[in-house]
């Protein structure tokens, strides 16, 4: 295969993980709210570390955005 | 036309300043921005806190709220004892929070949009963890990568996975906060590129040319969403960028889980 088409199919794949870590962040939020609707007043106490988790699941999200980067304009 | 998104990343020198070794080194807009950063902060800190008063005015709560919330970050993840490592910690937050915040401005340069700034931070992070537990705690600090009730046979695999993993964290942790300054700031360029282009059929005359700049609304309504998103995302990585060493200096005070 030409590196160039495998490059770019190669960033394609790796968007499709960036989708995969989007579902991930959903996760958190979902669990946070259904948690919130049964017990709201112990939600402002976990509301920080819902952001703290959903800044680490879009973490990878974001690392896989790195490497449809680094494929698409530096290697 | 519509810009390049890349080229807002470009380093500029603006000094030079000669080489060493045959390395050119200047001081570049990337240097500027940073002074400019610690500049604000000193000066807005000092400024605020001047007064000293005991019943503290807008600047003076502004400035007791942030100190608080590190200073809370802080003690809730590392304990009492972690407290000697606040001037790190909230110099740390402060810092990237400001990097952050002034890459929002626009024509501005977001200095944390470097991997190499990031992870000259996240390497700081993890030295100070490294030394300050061997330091502390000897060759007992090793004890960190021996969960307890792991049963012998596995042990070998867990201490090489718990190794890798604490390998990682240089890696993670400014490997997040550079790709999400980098790829914000892409977006926000990429969408302003779009309004420009949808704006300049505007100069063809006609029907395309209502339609162009009317369409160039939906791009504006996006590059708006996505700076308010942006603003959000800014302070956001500061704050994990900061909780996530209180977690690791956490780990250098307390070996073994």
């Amino acid at each position: 295969m030409d590196p160039v088409a495998a490059k770019y199919i190669g960033a394609g794949l790796a968007c499709l993980g960036m989708g995969l870590a989007a579902m991930g962040v959903g996760n958190i939020f979902g669990n946070y709210l259904s948690g919130a609707l049964r017990n709201p007043s112990a939600a402002d106490s976990q509301f920080g570390r819902t952001f703290i988790g959903a800044a680490l699941a879009e973490g990878l999200g974001i690392f896989a955005l790195v490497v449809a980067l680094v494929l698409l304009f530096v290697a | 036309m519509a810009a390049n998104p890349i080229e807002q990343f470009e380093i500029k020198n603006l000094i030079p300043l000669g080489n060493i070794g045959g390395q050119e080194i200047a001081f570049t807009n990337s240097a500027l921005f940073m002074v400019g950063a610690v500049a604000l902060i000193t000066l807005g800190f000092s400024a605020a806190t001047a007064g000293r008063s005991l019943v503290p005015g807008r600047a003076q709560a502004a400035a007791e709220m942030l100190y608080e919330f590190v200073a809370n970050t802080l003690r809730q993840s590392a304990g009492e004892k972690g407290m000697k490592f606040f001037p790190f910690v909230f110099s740390l937050f402060m810092f990237v929070l400001t990097c952050n915040m002034l890459g929002m401005i626009p024509g501005f340069f977001t200095v944390t949009s470097h991997v190499i700034v990031t992870f000259a931070l996240a390497i700081l992070v993890i030295g100070t963890v490294i030394v300050y537990g061997f330091v502390k705690h000897g060759t007992h600090f090793l004890g960190l990568f021996v969960p307890s009730g792991v049963p012998a046979w596995l042990l070998p695999f867990m201490v090489v996975i718990e190794l890798i993993s604490f390998l990682s964290r240089p890696i993670s942790l400014s490997l997040r906060l550079f790709a999400n300054m980098l790829a914000g700031h892409v977006a926000l360029k990429v969408f302003a590129g779009f309004i420009v282009a949808l704006g300049g059929l505007a100069a063809s005359g006609g029907m395309t040319g209502v339609l162009g700049v009317a369409g160039a609304a939906l791009p504006l309504a996006m590059a708006v969403a996505l700076t308010a998103f942006e603003f959000l995302v800014a302070f956001l990585q500061a704050y994990v960028f900061t909780i996530l060493t209180c977690i690791y200096l956490h780990d250098a005070l307390h070996p073994g889980h």
